[in-house]
């Protein structure tokens, strides 16, 4: 039996508060693609910062190319053979390919010379990518690609991709794996991590499923169903969240944008949005991230001011309103970024409550606050939301991700707003809670409340929508009520390719 | 080789008691040092730490030396709270003087109103000087730790203009001092036979609205919040530019105020010396006492130690003057490294080691 490319054994990680990992052992060999699959928190990441030398294991053993080894830092993996795509990209923005590429390379190149390789190697896959054009100018996939190359510039023996299709359209992820099927058969090995099973079942030879920092299984993901392998990752079924038909459908807000730039110069401007948003139902909005999700949702919540007469809450114009005025209309927005924008992990939940409750659930009196209000509305959100928190006083960085998020939607929920604007609502939050999270948004919007989801996942979009659209470019597609359309149509509109009116169809390219 | 860590989750008590261990430990190195250069250590400490404080006199003097160094801080901790970083306040600590002087030399002899007059000349100075760097910041974004600082400079060549120019006393013998207030320009004293006038209760008053504004209101709560996040302040609509002013507004007159008090209180009149650094000393008093207005009622008693010292050991011991700068340098040194090692813990890595893994990992 041939040498193992990576062998983890009974690999540990203890932190002082949680066990990260506990005897993790999997096997990887040359020519194989191996997934990681466990849903957020399972410590997928954990086990990969190990095996990339980024931190060091409590207690188990790492045995590369059947010698054991310790891995001293990300510089000492590279010099192995392990080469790592991050789900977060690290390029500058402000370079050229070429220039990104040659910062990472360990010894000095002449930059031509990293120009001809890297045209070489986006042949060689397929991998698209021109040397000499500046990082800010290109698509989400586009970098990831020059990720991709950076890695293989460095010719790995294992190739660790984590989450690398959550940026990316259908499209491109089809692109993308075949790239990883050429990879793989040249002999490099591929780690694979993901949570999502129809991905797995489709690219992968072996999974090895964690959940809660244990191995829960090893399978070969094609002779598993969708439903065995959400058992091994979740320990039950998924939950489909139910919903009735939406009952009274009326318009609440307009948005009438025929271009709008933001003050961030590597953001997407808005260009013709002409958006209603009714009461009563889930309005989806789909699109890979950075193509305007931010500068629209904005542009609702008030952060960013504009003409009065661009946005109208009931007939009225209040694009010239800030963000409190029109909180205190009902107009709510969740953005996607809990630890640093929707919520602040140095502050009590009592005071996060605060953060955006100050009016509408009464918690200060003349300019002071009411401390007892205070805890009493942060309780609430506690209860009613089924947070694990010890109460309104512990900080909001003790808490997980999924039991924040679980907060932050009470909170703005027991506002009881009028329009709730949430982005990536279930983003980092385990399966248990985003299935409670989406039935919640469902709920709110059958209650009269015009709620409008942004996301990156399709199949949620599918599950809480009743119509969808998409943003790609900084422009929105048609609306279409959701059983009218397909996973298939949104992908495809995702690229920007939809029918405008007659208008030349253009390629946004992925 | 040394090397710090992150500890994965920082010590609250020891967040407290950094500061005591801080202040411990300068003493020790003060003392230390004062043996060194050939001094009785024993008799050093005596000068520096008990003669401050062994009569009801010396308390009070103690106290009184406190009062700017806690008004300034508790100023600056408001604004520190909310990231702005006001560094001037020696400056309009300066400003507020020259404006309370100004209403003393030309509306000196009203009882009461002179000195309410004063008051408000001296915070609306000092307001007036925290301005500049507040709009160079909310129109150009200029650095408000850079304008703040050069502003002192400008501060201080203006008092010496004046006091050589034209506020000089004409019978003053060519001294760079205005004429002595009047006695309705002067804050009363509070106890007889001391020097500690009305200004001890502005501190009070000054550290418990501080305590409020921090702690109770929602625009202390707004402030805070932009200080942790611009993005949350965002997204919960607060403007940062009105923090930045009212951070900066509110250091500025409180440094004001205790400008007033100095000029209306122990020296009586205005000179180029005005401050002996209390701005600056103020700025290691509002962390020493993290930022919160009853550690910074601690922290400048023990910093007004370290003046009285400073002064007490240039007349007993025959020290340069320059020993009170070494104390304060040494105490906010030792702060930041207690802070540092409360969130770090020092690992010996040893990088050869590392190496020669590697080395036989790849044979």
């Amino acid at each position: 039996m041939p040498v193992a490319r990576l062998r983890v054994d009974s690999l540990t990680k203890v932190y002082p508060s949680v066990v990260a990992n506990e005897d993790v052992s999997l096997c990887v060999n040359a020519g194989e693609i191996h997934a990681v699959l466990g849903e957020n928190g399972a410590g997928k990441s954990t086990l990969m910062k190990m095996i990339y030398g980024v931190t060091a294991p409590t207690r188990g053993k790492i045995f590369w190319e059947g010698q054991e080894v310790s891995i001293q830092s990300p510089a000492h993996a590279r010099e192995l053979g392990i080469g790592m795509v991050f789900q977060h990209f690290s390029l500058f923005e402000s370079l050229t390919v070429a220039q990104n590429t040659v910062l990472s390379l360990p010894e000095k190149v002449p930059i031509d010379e990293v120009s001809r390789q890297v045209r070489e190697l986006s042949d060689h896959y397929g991998l698209a990518v021109d040397p000499d054009r500046y990082v800010h100018d290109l698509s989400v996939g586009e970098r990831q690609r020059v990720e991709i190359i950076r890695c293989l510039l460095q010719k790995p023996k294992l190739l660790i991709m984590d989450e690398p299709t959550s940026v990316l359209t259908p499209d491109a992820v089809r692109r993308l794996f075949q790239t990883l099927r050429q990879i793989r058969d040249e002999g490099c090995a591929i780690l694979y991590i993901s949570h999502k099973l129809d991905e797995i079942m489709e690219l992968c030879d072996h999974a090895t499923v964690l959940r809660a920092g244990r191995v829960t299984g090893q399978c070969i993901p094609s002779q598993e169903t969708p439903q065995s392998l959400a058992r091994l990752m979740i320990g039950h079924d998924f939950v489909v969240p139910t919903r009735q038909a939406p009952q009274k459908i009326e318009p609440v807000l307009r948005i009438d944008c025929d271009y709008l730039a933001t003050n961030d110069p590597f953001a997407t401007p808005l260009r013709n949005i002409h958006l209603e948003i009714k009461r009563g139902q889930v309005l989806g909005i789909a699109g890979i991230s950075g193509s305007g999700q931010l500068a629209l949702c904005q542009l609702i919540s008030g952060e960013i001011t504009a003409d009065d007469t661009m946005v109208l809450f009931d007939g009225k114009p209040i694009g010239h309103l800030g963000v409190s005025a029109r909180r205190n209309m009902g107009v709510c927005y969740l953005p996607e970024d809990r630890q640093n924008t929707a919520a602040l992990g140095a502050l009590t939940l009592a005071e996060n409550g605060l953060l955006t409750a100050a009016e509408r659930a009464r918690l200060t009196e003349h300019g002071l606050l009411r401390r007892s209000r205070m805890r009493e509305f942060a309780g609430r959100c506690i209860k009613a939301f089924k947070v694990k928190a010890q109460g309104p006083d512990v900080l909001a960085q003790s808490l997980s991700g999924g039991n924040l998020q679980k907060f932050i939607m009470g909170r703005e929920i027991l506002q009881k707003p009028r329009v709730l604007v949430c982005s990536q609502p279930t983003w980092g939050v385990d399966v248990g809670a985003a299935a409670y999270i989406r039935q919640a948004l469902i709920d709110l919007a059958r209650n009269g409340c015009a709620v409008v989801v942004l996301s990156e996942e399709l199949d949620e979009l599918f599950e809480v929508s009743d119509e969808i659209c998409v943003i790609a470019g900084g422009e929105l597609s048609p609306v279409k009520p959701i059983f009218q359309t397909s996973v298939e149509e949104i992908g495809t509109w995702m690229s920007g390719l939809w029918n405008r009116d007659g208008a030349e169809v253009e390629d946004a390219a992925a | 080789m040394l090397r710090l860590e992150q500890r994965s989750c920082p010590s609250q008590i020891m967040r407290w008691l950094s500061p005591a261990l801080a202040v411990g430990l300068t003493v020790l190195t003060g003392v230390v040092m004062l043996a060194l250069l050939g001094k009785d250590p024993w008799r050093g400490f005596e000068v520096f730490f008990i003669n401050p404080v062994k009569s009801t006199y010396a308390l009070s003097e103690l106290m009184l030396k406190a009062t700017p160094l806690a008004l300034c801080a508790a100023g600056l901790a408001i604004g520190f709270r909310a990231n702005v970083w006001n560094i001037g306040a020696e400056g309009q600590f300066i400003v507020g003087a020259i404006c309370a002087t100004v209403v003393a030399l030309y509306f000196g002899e009203y009882p009461f109103w002179t000195l309410a007059l004063m008051v408000i000349a001296a915070m609306a100075g000092g307001a007036a000087w925290a301005a500049i760097p507040a709009w160079l910041k909310t129109r150009f974004n200029a650095n408000e730790i850079l304008v703040s600082l050069m502003l002192v400079y400008v501060a201080n060549l203006m008092v010496s203009w004046l006091v050589f120019g034209p506020l000089r006393d004409p019978g003053g013998l060519n001294f760079p001092q205005t004429v002595m207030f009047e006695d309705t320009a002067l804050l009363p004293v509070l106890i007889q036979g001391t020097r500690l006038n009305l200004v001890l209760v502005f501190v009070v008053v000054v550290l418990i609205a501080a305590y409020i504004l921090m702690y109770r209101t929602h625009l202390g709560f707004r402030m805070r919040v932009a200080g942790e996040s611009a993005k949350a302040a965002r997204y919960s609509g607060v403007n940062a530019k009105s923090m930045v002013w009212l951070g900066m507004l509110i250091s500025g007159a409180c440094a004001g105020l205790a400008g007033m008090a100095e000029v209306a209180g122990p020296m009586g009149q205005l000179t180029d010396k005005v401050s002996s650094g209390y701005g600056f000393a103020a700025i290691i008093v509002a962390f020493v006492g993290r930022l919160h207005p009853l550690g910074i009622a601690f922290a400048s008693l023990v910093m007004a130690l370290f003046f009285i010292g400073g002064e007490q050991a240039q007349q007993y011991l025959a020290l340069p003057g320059s020993i009170s700068m070494v104390f304060q340098g040494m105490l906010l040194f030792y702060l930041l490294a207690c802070d540092v090692l409360i969130r770090y813990r020092v690992a010996f890595g040893n990088l050869s080691v590392a190496k020669q893994v590697r080395k036989g990992a790849l044979s």
